[in-house]
């Protein structure tokens, strides 16, 4: 078991932190050219030159176009209006269609901003091809954002999701182990015999939060480790401030595997329980969407969410590089979290029924 | 010395909502004694001795174990008892040596105290290499003996056995039961619960439960001649029969 308990983590944490990604690559992109002349040409080229979209079809018209889209065959499809060079040299103004699959609509939104970002290219370069001299003058000058990329310059999305991701593998196992736990000994009945010795209530909780806080700290190690190694993502902050984050926030899951414990007779119960709360946890963390964009109802539900705190604490630290007082406010919740479930758990296992 | 009380009950009842598991019972254990604590599967033996050993509240009524009140004291009667239940209870991934230092620990016994009692252990009970096995890997005679002998390490007052000798052969049982006469001798007072009668015969006094009330208590021999029966299993079934 000691084995899998660290193998499988490392593989979740290689495999997710590649896998979870927000960048939207491979975008199967198709057109429907009524016009075909040089500028519509150029314009589809620019396309295919991005690394975002990959062309795979030119159909003759767009009802079979929107076939192929019904059927899932492509996504985007670009339609170029007959006339679209003539308007564009004599109107200096034109229109062209764009259908996005709009199933995903987060991505949907992304692809939106792509075909913008080509077609607004274009529209410079032919603009500055269309112009004479006497247009120069009164051409409005244009105001471009350069955007400066704090904490993750490079917008790898890595840097992001990795310290994330760690934070759940920790969670999740330890909440998982610790679960199973006193419930484990309940079936198999040595609990009914540690029942009858002397032993106290805090001193059984503490032999059994104890190996699983150190096995937190070592999964913590290795993550970090693999985090450094494998995806380099940087650490800028003091890594002792994550620890010593951890010693409390391990309580906090150490207890609540306790408490749920205490109150399933089997396994399978305790699991069940178990998966309830790390889904929830997990979606709910600000992990994988902003909190921010939460109903104000469910950005409640959050502050009751350790993960989150947990998750907030890893990036702040490693790339940020926040420091003790930063943290305080997630560190405070976290120890008033810890003390109200481990009292739980302490209150909640009764030695006698 | 042999004749005071370690075992007072005074119509000790335990209730689980409608149902009366425990209907009232009354006895007393005296010092060093053998009580056969008998009964079919739910007549509430269990239930009884859950209580005795402080890991359930009885409803009302009195009991004292060992000097101590079952209802104020439960933590002080656990220090002086030693249990050994049915379902085998020692810790399968540890090795014996382990489970034996592990469990002396909880009952407070030093480190040298501890190693002395394993020794004794080991030359009583012929462990030699075993006691570095896991207790997981060692068949279920060894096992119940080797429990027994935890169950006694803290030198307890008394030791409740919930049907110790379940699922062993009649050799090992048999060994067993000269290790429970050798502790009884030793001023150790043995509450025993059994389905097998022939270990009834074995006790100093018997108690059968019927449906959640003590129908009988006393010698095996009184019990057979009161019950006009040949051996135990007659005198229960005379008595388990008038059962609902």
């Amino acid at each position: 078991m000691l084995p899998i308990i660290f193998v499988l983590p490392i593989l979740q944490l290689v495999i997710l932190s590649n896998a979870a990604t927000f960048e939207i690559k491979n975008i199967k992109f198709s057109y429907v050219d009524h016009d075909k002349t040089s500028f519509s040409r150029a314009l589809i080229e620019k396309f295919d030159a991005s690394t975002y979209f990959h062309v795979i079809a030119n159909f003759p018209s767009k009802k079979e176009a929107n076939a192929a889209m019904a059927k899932g065959e492509v996504d985007v499809i670009l339609e170029i209006p007959r006339y679209f060079e003539r308007d564009l040299l004599k109107q200096k103004n034109t229109d062209i269609s764009v259908a996005i699959n709009a199933i995903d609509g987060a991505a949907a939104g992304v692809e939106n901003v792509y075909i913008n970002q080509i077609v607004q290219d274009f529209n410079k370069k032919a603009k500055v091809a269309l112009l004479t001299p006497t247009d120069m003058v009164n051409t409005p000058i244009d105001i471009v954002a350069i955007p400066s990329f704090w904490y993750n310059k490079t917008l790898n999305y890595k840097t992001f999701m990795v310290p994330g991701i760690l934070v759940l593998l920790v969670t999740m196992i330890t909440l998982f182990l610790s679960g199973m736990n006193i419930v484990r000994e309940k079936e198999i009945g040595t609990l009914e015999q540690m029942n009858v010795t002397p032993i106290k209530k805090y001193q059984f909780i503490i032999g059994k939060l104890f190996p699983f806080w150190i096995l937190g700290f070592v999964l913590l190690t290795v993550g970090l480790t693999i985090a450094k190694v494998v995806f380099n993502v940087p650490i800028i902050g003091n890594l002792g401030l994550i620890y010593f984050y951890t010693a409390f926030y391990l309580l906090v899951v150490l207890g609540m595997g306790l408490f749920i414990s205490n109150f399933t007779d089997t396994q399978q119960q305790a699991m069940f329980i178990s998966w309830f709360f790390v889904v929830i946890f997990i979606l709910m963390s600000g992990l994988f969407t902003p909190i921010e964009s939460m109903p104000m109802w469910a950005q409640y539900v959050t502050e009751f969410n350790p993960v989150k705190y947990f998750v907030q604490v890893t990036r702040m630290v490693m790339l940020k590089g926040a420091g003790f007082n930063d943290i305080l406010p997630q560190l405070t919740k976290t120890i008033i979290y810890a003390i109200i479930m481990n009292g739980l758990a302490v209150w909640s296992y009764q030695k006698t029924t | 010395m042999k004749n005071y009380n370690v075992i007072e009950v005074e119509n000790l009842t335990k209730k689980f909502g409608d149902f009366t598991a425990v209907n009232s019972i009354s006895f007393e254990v005296k010092k060093g004694e053998i009580f056969g604590f008998l009964g079919a599967n739910g007549a509430g033996k269990t239930t009884a001795m859950k209580m005795l050993i402080g890991i359930a509240k009885p409803t009302s009524g009195k009991a004292q174990v060992a000097g101590f009140d079952v209802f104020t004291h439960p933590e002080d009667i656990k220090k002086n008892i030693g249990y050994m239940s049915q379902k085998f209870a020692l810790y399968d991934d540890l090795t014996v040596k382990e489970n034996i230092t592990f469990f002396g620990g909880i009952y407070g016994l030093s480190r040298a105290k501890i190693k002395e009692k394993r020794c004794e252990l080991v030359e009583e009970l012929g462990l030699g290499d075993i006691v570095n096995e896991l207790v997981g890997s060692l068949p279920l005679g060894w096992k119940q003996k080797i429990s027994f002998s935890i169950a006694l390490l803290h030198s307890p007052t008394i030791v409740f056995l919930d049907e110790p000798t379940g699922g062993v052969d009649p050799i090992t049982r048999r060994q067993f039961w000269e290790m429970i006469y050798k502790s009884a001798n030793n001023g150790t007072t043995i509450f025993v619960t059994t389905h097998y009668m022939d270990e009834a015969e074995y006790c100093d006094r018997v108690s059968i439960m019927v449906d959640g009330k003590i129908e009988a208590l006393d010698t095996p021999k009184n019990l057979k001649e009161k019950y006009n029966a040949d051996n135990m299993n007659d005198v229960f079934l005379k008595l388990a029969r008038n059962s609902s």
